[in-house]
């Protein structure tokens, strides 16, 4: 602990910080382009400027004589520092002057408009008007330099963040500064753009709209997305994330800082990897086998609802109460025949629905874990100069090979409910099922010849997934769900955080988020409401119990440590 | 020590046949301070070498036992020596008369430091452009291991050196003490933020000391004739002032520009400009007056005519306004010239050679190149004097707006030509005519 005064503001800073984070404690922003908390400082951009001065221990004060960078200079008991005396104003000024000189103020049809530090700091620090007299100098734009990423090279203001993202944390070192002076460059080798895994971080951490993704480039203005705090589902690190959407469309990811979790960054196959959530041949509305649908029919399945005046086909209507009639008759008949496959891409609340449902009916109904999806090995980071992967303890990124987000979480629900864990591939090889009722809600194809051919033809079969499957064709209830950016809940990483979720935007046509399935189908009363739900499990599963405050903040909670974090 | 009975001291065996050679150098009494030194113990070296007030000659002007001292105390690995043969300052060719004619004075000099500070391996890190001095020191190091005096149990001491040899990257900036680590680590040369200083963290995250070519040439003299010897040349520590370590010993000075004998003669330190320009440099060619003179390398600034009689010690250009002593290359502006384009060309300079890491130097010195080439082009505005004024005065490590001091270098030809001759710059823009000198090729 150090005491640090910042603009006459005390307050108490890490002896680690340095003044930067000091004055941030204290509410100050001293801005920065060049700094990043996740990469070693260069001190070039010369934007964040402070005078730095001592109390000594006899209450005199002694300031530095020169302006110092916030971002190399530590702070220890007795620091102080200013950012609004005049000195400081000036050089904000100049710098910003300086850093636009030769920037083509193309704000119109940039990219980063609206979450640009050139324009934020410009209109917060800097002069109205550029005394700069003379032609700018122009540069080509560069959009080979990464399949994903485009360079609008006269946008730069020489940061060199993503130079140092490519060297210290992908290690793959494919982006470095060319030229001299103000002709400096950011660029590539020919034939060696910057295509690594991680590359898509580079735009996040370029402070000016220089590196821009192709993917997001001129779709939307930033000012119009909203964004949802939720976790990526793409691989068991289970990174946190911006969701950003507009109009019912998500736009971007981005990762969301999260110490607990992942760091700063998140890798392209997530970043890019939730079109599928916009897929046209996702599953759009609830579907009976015809036998079912003539039976539901004389059941009033086609009946209007009916809001006032309105009145509108509602599919859903008494598909759910059907679907449970259905599940009581089978149960009835087999109990120990009726077995649940809960996937690993369910929140712990939807497993925790479906689970405790089907178990207080019967407790021999079987619950069964889903297909975990594996692919190659880990991917860590940052990579050697061959590509070969860090030593432990130097590992400062991970792609899982573990491709869903909730095994963990899912896991600790079964475990309590069926007492031991058993996987899909354990429940067919046993071949004495009558009844199924499949979770799906993979990114990709999950039904694979063997269970297509194990499950067969059984009396009841219900699929509740987001894309059509050899077992949706022929099942007999499909209920139409939806994927982690149109739902809320929680998941459990690698390591034992559960991290909660929220829902960006709606399912697409009349398909609906499974925890309102869930809570419709089991009758219980109310909303579905992760928080609410979170408490109840805290109180019901003790491995849980880390869940019972229903809050889990904004990095999330650890349920277990067994596993460290490989991120710290 | 006055100035008419100085015998040179560095420059003593210039001229001489096969001056270069380790067996004419042996026969001049070389290596013999090199044996005295192996004898002694390492700090007593040090201690010589700090009683004697040799400060560094690279342009800085740091005491050079101070800064041997800073390395660490206890030995966890190895210590590195780096010679800073990177001259590319304007106007500067000390190191390359030094090095071309006696290489072996300059080593033997490397040999004692490394001694001194328990280095076992030293870096010559030469400019690229010597091609001469390369081939010279590649053959004067390697009749130094063939007649061990350099490689394992140098002379019998069982002192060990190695010193490699390595040409540098073409960029000022590889001159700038830890630009020059970088560079030799194979990196591009941006300066490091300090600190760690490389006394603690240099050359492959290993203690390094860095010094200049002559200074490593005044060790040999100050071993062999002793501190008070070397004591007895220059301007002493003005005793009012506790911050002024005084400048002694012989220097090298440059003369160019427009003088009828431009070259480099040895002098003890603290001669005025006048008496070098007049004395040792023939005095201003064409029978015109000097109108500005650089004191020592075109980033230390300009002194007026009338500032001509200011000594050419540490202490001395400072007095003026100028930056300091810098390298002591006098370069001599005639009247005839105009400081506009004597400006321009020192900007145009910074701004190709500014590495581009800093903001304020990056863009500061390229604008500023901009807005003189503007006014050398008829189109100026009195209102650019001041902004070249508050470029100069906000770029640099004095403000604390750079990593490195180039930006000082960049700001302070700009601050003194407008502070000293204004009135020529506003009569020139109002004026509204065009340079006569011709524009150089590939500027800013």
């Amino acid at each position: 602990m150090a005491k640090v005064t910042v603009n006459d503001i005390e307050v108490d800073a890490d002896a680690k910080d340095n003044c930067i984070l000091a004055a941030r404690r204290a509410g100050v922003e001293i801005p920065h382009y060049c700094w990043h908390e996740a990469l070693s400082v260069v001190a070039s951009c010369r934007m964040c400027l402070v005078e730095v001065g001592e109390k000594k221990p006899d209450g005199t004060v002694v300031m530095g004589p020169k302006l110092v960078p916030g971002c190399q200079t530590p702070v220890k008991d007795g620091t102080i520092i200013r950012t609004d005396s005049a000195k400081v104003k000036t050089a904000q000024q100049m710098t910003l002057e300086l850093l636009l000189l030769n920037h083509p103020l193309d704000c119109s049809i940039c990219d980063q408009a609206g979450e640009c530090y050139l324009q934020d700091y410009t209109f917060k620090y800097g002069n109205a008007a550029s005394r700069l007299d003379e032609p700018k100098i122009q540069r080509m734009d560069k959009y080979h330099i990464g399949e994903q990423i485009a360079l609008f090279t006269d946008r730069c203001v020489m940061c060199t963040r993503c130079v140092r993202f490519t060297r210290e944390i992908s290690g793959t070192a494919e982006l470095q500064v060319t030229s001299r002076g103000s002709h400096e460059e950011i660029d590539v080798f020919p034939d060696t753009p910057c295509d690594n895994k991680l590359a898509g971080n580079v735009v996040d951490l370029c402070p000016v709209g220089a590196l821009c993704s192709k993917d997001f480039l001129y779709k939307k203005r930033v000012w119009w997305l909203k964004s949802a705090s939720s976790v990526c589902t793409g691989c068991s690190t289970g990174c946190s994330i911006h969701v950003d959407q507009n109009e019912e469309k998500v736009y971007r990811l981005r990762p969301r800082d999260n110490p607990l979790a992942q760091g700063h960054f998140m890798c392209d196959d997530g970043r890019f990897g939730f079109k599928y959530i916009h897929d046209e041949r996702r599953l759009q509305k609830p579907k009976l086998a015809d036998a079912f649908a003539s039976a539901a029919s004389s059941n009033n399945l086609s009946k209007m609802n009916s809001y006032g005046d309105l009145k509108f086909a509602d599919p859903w209507v008494d598909v759910l109460s059907f679907t449970r009639s259905k599940i009581k008759e089978a149960i009835k008949a087999d109990a120990r025949g009726f077995v649940a496959v809960l996937s690993p891409f369910m929140s712990v609340e939807e497993a925790y629905l479906l689970a405790s449902y089907l178990k207080s009916m019967d407790k021999r109904v079987r619950l069964v874990l889903g297909c975990v999806p594996v692919v190659g090995s880990d991917d860590k980071y940052p990579k050697g100069p061959k590509g070969e992967s860090p030593t432990a303890g130097k590992v400062k990124f991970t792609i899982r090979s573990e491709k869903c987000p909730n095994r963990l979480g899912v896991e600790a629900i079964l475990r309590h409910f069926e007492g031991e864990l058993v996987t899909l591939d354990q429940a067919v090889a046993r071949a004495d099922a009558t009844a199924w009722y499949f979770v799906g809600g993979y990114n990709l194809g999950w039904v694979t010849e063997s269970i297509d051919r194990a499950v067969g033809k059984p009396s009841l079969l219900i699929v509740q997934d987001i894309f059509a499957s050899p077992l949706s064709e022929r099942a007999d209830i499909v209920l139409a769900a939806s994927t982690f950016a149109e739902r809320d809940g929680t998941y459990v990483n690698h390591s034992g955080l559960a991290q909660a979720a929220r829902g960006a935007v709606r399912c697409p046509g009349d398909a609906r988020a499974d925890g309102r399935i869930l809570m419709e189908l089991t009758e219980r009363k109310g909303l579905f409401n992760a928080m609410t739900l979170r408490k109840e499990i805290g109180m019901v599963v003790p491995s849980l119990k880390a869940l019972a405050d229903g809050d889990l903040g904004e990095y999330g909670v650890k349920i277990s440590t067994a596993r460290e974090p490989l991120y710290s | 020590m006055s100035n008419e009975e100085f015998k040179p001291v560095l420059l003593a065996r210039q001229g001489k046949p096969n001056s270069h050679k380790l067996a004419t150098y042996k026969a001049d009494g070389g290596y013999s301070a090199l044996a005295i030194a192996l004898a002694m113990k390492n700090t007593e070296v040090i201690d010589v070498v700090k009683a004697s007030g040799l400060r560094g000659r690279g342009g800085a002007g740091f005491p050079t036992g101070l800064k041997w001292t800073f390395l660490p105390k206890e030995l966890n690995g190895p210590i590195y020596l780096c010679i800073n043969g990177d001259e590319s300052e304007p106007g500067t060719f000390n190191n390359r008369v030094l090095i071309e004619q006696d290489p072996h004075q300059v080593l033997e000099g490397i040999v004692i430091s490394s001694f001194a500070t328990r280095t076992t391996t030293a870096y010559f890190y030469l400019r690229y452009e010597y091609g001469r001095c390369y081939r010279v020191l590649k053959d004067a190091i390697d009749e130094m291991y063939d007649n061990n005096l350099l490689g394992k149990n140098i002379l019998g001491s069982g002192y060990d050196l190695d010193v490699h040899l390595h040409r540098g990257a073409c960029a000022y900036i590889c001159g700038e003490e830890t630009g020059l680590i970088e560079s030799l680590e194979g990196k591009r040369a941006w300066p490091r933020i300090k600190p760690p200083f490389p006394a603690i963290e240099g050359a492959f995250r290993r203690p390094t000391v860095v010094n200049n070519v002559e200074t490593m040439a005044c060790i040999p003299h100050i071993i062999n004739r002793g501190a008070s010897w070397f004591m007895t040349m220059g301007i002493p520590k003005d005793p009012k002032n506790p911050r002024d370590a005084g400048s002694y010993g012989p220097k090298l000075y440059c003369i160019s520009g427009h003088v009828n004998k431009p070259g480099l003669v040895e002098l003890p330190m603290g001669i005025s400009a006048r008496d070098l320009i007049d004395k040792h440099g023939g005095g201003v060619w064409k029978g015109r007056k000097a109108k500005a003179v650089v004191p020592g390398g075109i980033s230390m600034g300009f002194m007026s005519e009338k500032e001509l009689d200011t000594p050419l010690d540490f202490a001395g250009p400072g007095s003026v306004g100028c930056l300091g002593l810098g390298t002591a290359a006098v370069i001599v502006i005639d009247d005839h010239t105009s400081m506009i384009d004597v400006l321009y060309n020192a900007c145009r300079f910074f701004a190709h050679e500014s590495c581009g890491q800093c903001t304020p130097c990056r863009e500061g010195t390229a604008w500023s190149t901009k807005i003189l080439e503007r006014i050398r082009d008829g189109r100026g505005k009195l209102s650019d004097i001041d902004v070249l004024l508050e470029i100069s005065s906000s770029i640099g490590t004095i403000p604390g707006t750079t990593i490195c001091g180039l930006a000082d270098g960049a700001a302070w030809p700009m601050k003194t030509a407008i502070h000293k001759f204004r009135s020529e710059f506003e009569e020139y823009i109002q004026s509204g005519r065009k340079s006569e000198s011709r524009t150089l090729a590939g500027s800013h």
